[in-house]
């Protein structure tokens, strides 16, 4: 039963280890699956859907679907980006996201994504342009959640990882975002070194006085597309 | 009788951002007023606020694709104040500086080749469809090559710098983000001769042209006025660092080795109801006296002396040309610029050859402050930022006064005092004549998107109207 088993992935075949998630036994492969809620060290949530993949003719989200012997999975294809580009474009609509004034840029994985997949001008949407005010109350921690996708990392960090839930969904639906649990980050028990504080993927949960401090060149998708490490490991 | 009228030049080509002046004629089509309107507005200076601190030297080069670096390093020297450093450590500064360097030089040579040469060389009242950079590349393919290497050059520069050509993130409060690796600096040295004798060249040209041209130099748009800039403790030209100084139009000092924290005790902006762009004067000298010109030419007639050694040549030429006094000669802006250009490539190669732009000793931090002002000379003149923070790190005030700001009086004088000497009287508008508006105004290198911190291009209009205030004529020379 704990046997090792093949299952494909876009005709290649893959070894996976019972337990595993098509995305940790591609990972492991060197076969790269995009992915915005789904991070190293916290538990998968499968909530971005960027990581949809089809598998054995359904959409699954590959982060939390169990590999399994024989499966053949769909992603690297054009319709399987398309989509992905559609949800990575609304996610900017539904934002405030000025990537030339954002410290993140260069290390975001939003703006990251969104090259990946070739989406050149967040053009085809309406704008909800929201007006959400910063909260720079903390002396080492600002959000700015104009930014944020709502992908949740936080809240799993806080509530796994520190122990704290420090951050929370709230509203239903469309209206759902992730908030402090308090009148603003000052007010809770948050601190710089919180798991939670290095997990955003892009630039709400800011570190108070580091901003450009690294030279254009040397951030991290100054190098390499997103998903290109986990590539290099096949090749 | 012929109705009066009035003209508009609208858009003003090569200049930087959008503008439209209106000439108000009387009864017998002689000038009685001319104005340069401002007519976008931005508003940088209230969506500024509430941003944290740390983001302001990149927000704000967004004023500007011209000369970003300007504003990137005038916010950033204010926000040094803010996070309590007063001395930046010698890498730190001497980057910030080459880089200012290059951003100078590359705008200086845009201006001067692309936008000014076509005026020069081909006179102002010649062939619209030739004055242009493409007829003086066909025409001089030599000097054209040039002027597009010396741009590459100090964008290069920038890029070396700020990590990008255009909008880069080098200076960050209390420092830099990088150094120059050795590579780099190499590749610099072995062009920077080329550069030095190119720049030498282009100045050359300019002054060849002031002085060939006495006669119209001394007329066009030529006024006294005070003037206004930063320079060094000891008088220097200084385009990074200084202390404050006005002279009056003899020359004599209105305020002198100011600090420019104090910047606002002495200048004050005034508002007209038809322009976004305030009308700023020395507050000694009063709205009607006290205004005032920076940029190049300003430059030239507050500074001493240059501290590099070709640069001060060329500035004691220029002094002589106007026997030792103040020049006010609008057009002499040009000769200015390119002694800057050779000032700026002679501060570049002292700097390569300079250890400290290895140094890794980046970035200091002090004791922390709620108000910082950074004042710097950019390419087209005095750059001021003034900046209030919050304890919670967000910007809660911002004042910006930019080099064409500085100048909208001298501007809408010039502009007036050119259309009195070639429109008046005239019974028919020709493009030569409107464009003789359009070269002084020029001559100042507005980038009038700054000056109200306003979006878009920028080309000029010129309408006409009569005595009783009606559109009678209107021209423009869209791009
Ligand atoms: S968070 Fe990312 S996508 Fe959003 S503005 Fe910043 S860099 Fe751009
Ligand atoms: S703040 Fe960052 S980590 Fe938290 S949900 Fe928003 S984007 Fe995700
Ligand atoms: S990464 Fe799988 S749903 Fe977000």
């Amino acid at each position: 039963m704990s046997d090792p088993f093949t299952f494909r992935i876009d005709g290649v075949a893959v070894t996976a280890k019972p337990g595993q998630t098509i995305m940790e036994a591609a990972d492991a492969a060197g076969i790269y699956i995009p992915r915005l809620c789904d991070v190293d060290g916290l538990r998968h949530q499968g909530g971005c859907r960027v990581c949809t993949v089809k598998a054995g003719g359904r959409s699954v989200s590959s982060c939390t679907q169990p590999a399994e012997p024989g499966l053949e999975v769909e992603n690297n294809t054009e319709a399987r980006n398309r989509v992905r580009r559609d949800l990575v474009e609304m996610l900017f609509h539904e934002g405030n996201h000025l990537c030339p004034i954002c410290e993140k840029s260069g290390n975001c994985e939003l703006q990251a994504m969104a090259y990946r997949l070739g989406m050149t001008a967040p053009t085809r949407f309406p704008y909800l342009e929201p007006c959400r005010d910063l909260d720079a109350s903390h002396p080492d921690i600002a959000l700015d959640t104009n930014r944020c996708i709502s992908c949740g990392r936080c809240i799993r960090a806080s509530q796994d990882v520190d122990g704290k839930g420090v951050f929370g969904y709230v509203g239903r639906g469309i209206h759902r975002r992730v908030a402090v649990n308090g009148d603003n980050l000052a007010d809770t028990d948050a601190v710089l070194a919180d798991k939670a504080m290095s997990v955003c993927p892009v630039g709400c949960i800011i570190r108070k006085n580091e901003g450009f401090r690294m030279p254009i060149g040397a951030r991290h998708f100054d190098h390499g597309l997103i998903g290109h490490e986990i590539e290099e490991k096949s090749k | 009788m012929a109705a009066s009228r009035l003209i508009e030049i609208s858009p003003v080509t090569r200049v930087e951002g959008h503008g439209k002046v209106t000439i108000h004629l009387d009864e017998n089509n002689n000038v009685d007023e001319a104005r340069l309107h401002i007519v976008e507005f931005r508003g940088f200076e209230r969506f500024i606020r509430g941003r944290l601190l740390w983001e302001v030297p990149v927000i704000v080069q967004r004023l500007c694709g011209i000369c970003p670096v300007s504003h990137h390093l005038a916010a950033a020297k204010a926000m040094d104040q803010i996070v309590g450093v007063d001395v930046l450590p010698p890498t730190a500064e001497k980057m910030r500086r080459l880089m200012h360097y290059g951003q100078v030089m590359q705008s200086h040579v845009l201006h001067f080749f692309h936008l000014a040469a076509p005026d020069l060389l081909f006179g102002f009242g010649s062939d619209f469809a030739k004055r242009n950079i493409f007829e003086v590349i066909r025409q001089n393919p030599e000097l054209g090559l040039r002027a597009v290497l010396m741009r590459k050059f100090g964008q290069e520069i920038i890029e070396a710098t700020a990590g990008k050509k255009i909008h880069g993130t080098g200076a960050i409060p209390g420092g830099i983000n990088r150094n120059l690796d050795i590579a780099t600096r190499d590749r610099f040295l072995s062009q920077v001769d080329q550069m030095l004798e190119w720049s030498q060249g282009a100045l050359a040209i300019a002054r060849g042209y002031v002085e060939d041209h006495r006669a119209l130099v001394d007329s066009f748009g030529s006024f006294p006025s005070n003037h206004m800039s930063i320079v060094r403790e000891d008088g220097a030209l200084d385009l990074y660092h200084g202390k404050m100084r006005a002279l009056t139009p003899d020359g004599a000092p209105i305020f002198d080795m100011l600090n420019y924290n104090d910047y606002h005790k002495h200048i004050v902006e005034d508002v007209r109801s038809w322009s976004y762009m305030k009308f700023p004067f020395i507050k000694e000298l009063g709205p009607e006296t006290g205004w005032y010109r920076v940029g190049p030419l300003a430059r030239m007639n507050t500074a001493d002396f240059i501290d590099t050694p070709l640069a001060n040549e060329a500035h004691g030429a220029l002094k002589a040309y106007s026997g030792g006094k103040l020049n006010h000669s609008t057009l002499a802006n040009h000769w200015a610029r390119m002694i800057e250009v050779v000032h700026c490539v002679e501060k570049i190669r002292e700097l390569l050859h300079d250890p400290d732009l290895q140094g890794t000793d980046l970035r200091a931090v002090g004791e922390r402050r709620h108000e910082g002002v950074g004042v710097i000379e950019a390419p087209r003149g005095n750059l001021i930022h003034h900046y209030k923070v919050d304890e919670n790190d967000q910007v809660t005030y911002c004042n910006l006064i930019v080099s064409t700001t500085h100048n909208n009086e001298g501007m809408n004088r010039a502009v007036k005092d050119v259309a009195i000497t070639h429109l008046s009287g005239q019974p028919k508008i020709t493009e030569g004549m409107l464009n003789h508006i359009e070269v002084a105004i020029r001559a100042y290198d507005p980038c009038l998107s700054c000056a109200t911190h306003a979006l878009g291009q920028m080309p000029l209009q010129v309408e006409i109207y009569d005595a009783g205030d009606r559109l009678v004529d209107r021209a423009g020379q869209c791009l």
